[in-house]
């Protein structure tokens, strides 16, 4: 070890180089200085300068969940931090690993109400996995490695590490990660052997199985979607994903059912609801995904693959439960299912699959097709067309367009999907779309948008512009919060209470502003031509704003608090008689 | 599952540092459990561990959730149900102020006797007693001053450790 003495702002620096760290997303201020003065005098990390500290966190998400890293993330004292507060708990409920660098006030000032003093520790403790104060620069080094570290092992999420002005300036001892071993953090990866083998036995013996996969299987990396892949193959049977989970199964594959939950497929949720064995690989029986527990897939036997023994028996109680990580119990599901030469009930599977294809001929996402108006979900299936075999990436921003893009757009591989599913946040979108942008400057990447979403983090063009992120920001304008319009119509006797986008600004003129391009689609005809458009721009961010039918409401929909037979297909079924008491207080 | 309520103590082994408490503390607030007591004090000086007792009451379902809640705090060492884990020893230790003259004051004295409280101050008009128990002794002892003139009462919380001679 060198016993070279760096300032801690170098220590910062040479920290996450160490740590692989390409680009770092943030905003400076007075108790961050001496690092970006730091930043200044290198060329190997990249700054990147978003418009608003929240849109840094919902940035270095996108390139997170895109690439599979650990996302960067620095913002100054006080209302820095407060801003990054969002993202922070964005990531915490989805599960990405970021590491975020906060300044603080000199350690002397702490306590004192200092100029842009916040507990920042307070703050974010329940918002990140663990946080941390430096108050030595000599445990610096150290604390950032351990960070990194506890972001991305186990179940990923946001590290925040609180490192006051004093500290950075202080001269201290650098020490590479090689030499930092957590003191008790160890999260179990490798599953107990007897539990993986009672569920090979117990999978092997299924007559109607189903396969509920989660982000879990995404956060076990790229390999653990392919043992997914390949364990659903062998055994023939049926899959469903969570929202967070898209891609880990190829769409594309007629096995797969599509998503289940709330707005999720016909077929999907029947499957869940009649099944005799569930097999949960990373998801965590989210109230979007089970609706009325007491009436949750009431018949099956069911097996949950979690890395987080806190996820197990949390609001769902389970047969055979399963603490490891997800490639490493794939690999050995696979391993045993072959040793013990297994092979499925094929004639109860095959009974099984013909009910599933009844379900399926019910074509549950179908819509009115119509040429006087554009529909959302046809403007969505024209970009899956224009997507088909090229390289692309999707975000979104929260809301119906957010579901119709989950039903939509189909993902055959991991990591090209990026939403807010656990905190539903308004506003990840355009900076998710930018952090994935920078991570594969030469893919495409489309933020699927509502029109009120989009104003939430609007001023992140800016930033998309100044680092040439091409990013393509796909309005499906409804001029409604339609989300909230189609509960209002739902629960709340069509009383649209502040639910209407008034005073919307001119997308296109807005784009121009910025010197982007802006795009507009008013009739069917011209949906094709904007995409068309928007995928001939690779220079500049795009903004197409598609003025869709503003009635237009999601579904199939399982009404909050709802068992998964109790679906609503369209416009004309019955609100009222679905919607319980019970169901009204969910959210 | 089971809905039955269940009382469990818990022991867990956590570094000493800044803000540990406020971890678990913040646990049980921000998801709504109990805490019924908790104590806690470093008992490791050479590696700065704490223990941290804690009673807390949900059913067998919440109880589980607590503990993997609680095994997935960084600063976590282990987790321990005591309850679960075969026979353990509970105690609390309380200071009781006391206050009266004549027969009250006579007979605060011989309860404390009984129940082998000793006095650790005492002027012509108080004591104080100390009492090591159960949490239902010092809550009888306690039960019994207020009819004797009560002024206060400081209890520590359960403190507790499962019997033999296995660590924890
Ligand atoms: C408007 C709106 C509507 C929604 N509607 C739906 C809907 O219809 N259907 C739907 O599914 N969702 C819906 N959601 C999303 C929903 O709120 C949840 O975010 C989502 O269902 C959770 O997905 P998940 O269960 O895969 O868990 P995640 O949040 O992805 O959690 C992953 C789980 O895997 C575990 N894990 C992590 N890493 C590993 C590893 N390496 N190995 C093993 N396990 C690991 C974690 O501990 C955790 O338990 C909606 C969200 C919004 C905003
Ligand atoms: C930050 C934030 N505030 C409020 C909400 C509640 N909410 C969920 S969807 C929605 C409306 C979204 O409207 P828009 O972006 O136009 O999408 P649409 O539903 O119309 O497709 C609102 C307000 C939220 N999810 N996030
Ligand atoms: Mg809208």
């Amino acid at each position: 070890m060198s016993e070279q003495k760096l300032t801690g702002a170098q220590i910062v620096i040479k920290a996450l180089k160490d740590q692989g760290v390409d680009i770092i997303f943030g905003y400076p201020g007075g108790a961050v200085l001496p690092i970006y003065d730091a930043l200044f005098q290198q060329n190997d990390l990249r700054h990147v300068l978003v418009r608003h500290e929240q849109a840094a966190v919902h940035a270095a998400e996108g390139y997170a969940r895109s690439t599979g890293k650990v996302g960067c993330v620095l913002v100054t004292s006080g209302p820095g931090a407060t801003n990054a507060v969002t993202g922070l708990l964005d990531a915490l409920c989805d599960s990405i690993p970021l590491v975020c660098l906060s300044g603080q006030v000199p350690t002397h000032l702490i306590g004192n109400d200092a100029f842009q003093e916040a507990d920042t520790t307070g703050i974010t403790r329940p918002c990140t996995k663990h946080n941390y104060l430096v108050k030595d620069v000599d445990n610096l080094a150290r604390t950032l490695h351990e960070a990194f570290y506890v972001a991305r092992s186990g179940r990923p999420g946001p590290v925040l590490v609180d490192i006051p002005k004093d500290v950075q300036f202080a001269d201290g001892t650098y020490v590479p990660p090689a030499e930092v071993k957590h003191k008790t953090y160890r999260p179990q990866v490798k599953a107990e052997l007897a539990r993986i083998e009672e569920a090979v036995e117990l999978i092997a013996n299924a007559k109607r199985p189903v396969f509920y996969t989660g982000g879990g299987v995404i956060n076990a990396g790229p390999f653990a979607s392919k043992l997914l892949t390949q364990f659903v193959k062998t055994t023939g049977f049926p899959i469903t994903s969570t929202l967070m989970g898209l891609g880990a199964f190829p769409a594309s594959d007629t096995q797969w059912l599509g998503m289940l939950g709330m707005h999720g497929t016909y077929e999907a949720n029947l499957a869940m609801y009649e099944c005799d064995v569930m097999i949960n690989i990373g998801a965590r029986f989210d109230d979007r995904v089970t609706g009325k527990l007491s009436a949750f897939s009431p018949g099956s036997k069911k097996i949950h693959v979690d890395i987080d023994p806190s996820s197990i028996n949390k609001n769902v109680a389970v047969d055979i439960p399963i603490v490891g990580d997800c490639g490493a119990v794939l690999e050995d599901m696979l391993r045993i299912w072959k040793a013990r030469a297994k092979s499925p009930d094929k004639a109860a599977l095959k009974e099984w699959w013909g009910k599933i294809e009844g379900w399926r001929a019910r074509n549950c996402l179908n819509y009115n097709r119509t040429e006087s108006v554009i529909k959302p979900q046809y403007a969505l299936e024209r970009l899956r067309e224009a997507l088909r075999g090229k390289d692309h990436y999707i975000t979104t921003e929260v809301g119906q367009h957010q579901m119709w893009a989950a039903q939509f757009l189909p993902f055959d591989q991991p990591n090209r999907w990026m939403t807010s599913g656990g905190l539903g946040t308004m506003g990840y979108g355009l900076p998710a779309a930018i952090g994935a942008q920078l991570a594969h400057p030469d893919a495409i990447v489309v933020d699927v948008s509502g029109e009120a979403s989009f104003l939430m983090n609007m001023q992140e063009i800016g930033t998309a512009v100044q680092y040439r992120a091409p990013v393509k920001i796909f309005i499906l304008n409804n001029q409604y919060m339609g989300m909230v319009r189609q509960w209002q119509e739902l629960l709340h006797g069509s009383r649209y209470s502040q639910s209407y986008s008034e005073a919307l600004p001119d997308f296109v003129k807005l784009a121009e502003s910025w010197g982007c391009v802006g795009l507009r689609a008013t009739t069917v005809a011209e949906v094709d031509q904007v995409i068309e458009k928007m995928l001939a721009v690779t220079d500049r961010p795009c903004i197409i704003d598609i003025a869709v039918d503003p009635r237009e409401n999601c579904f199939p929909m399982i009404p909050g608090g709802k068992a998964h037979n109790e679906i609503l297909f369209g416009p004309d079924d019955s609100p009222s008689d679905a919607t319980p008491e019970d169901g009204m207080v969910l959210v | 599952m089971e809905n039955a309520i269940e009382k469990h103590t818990i022991a867990v082994l956590v570094d000493n540092e800044p803000g540990v408490l406020a971890r678990v503390i913040g646990l049980f607030s921000g998801r709504g459990y109990n805490i019924e007591s908790l104590t806690v004090a470093e008992v490791n000086n050479a590696d700065h561990l704490s223990r941290i007792t804690l009673v807390t009451s949900g059913t067998r379902m919440i109880i589980e959730q607590i503990k993997a809640q609680l095994g997935r705090l960084v600063p976590v060492h282990r987790v321990h149900d005591l309850t679960d884990e075969g026979p353990s020893v509970e105690r609390e230790l309380a200071l009781v102020k006391v206050a009266g003259t004549g027969d009250k004051r006579i007979e605060a004295l011989r309860l404390a006797d009984i129940f082998k409280a000793k006095v650790v101050d005492a002027t012509l008009t108080s004591f104080i007693f100390e009492l090591t128990g159960t949490t239902s002794q010092v809550d009888d002892f306690v039960g019994l001053m207020t009819q004797l003139g009560l002024v206060e009462a400081s209890r520590t919380g359960v403190v507790a450790m499962s019997k033999g001679p296995a660590a924890f």
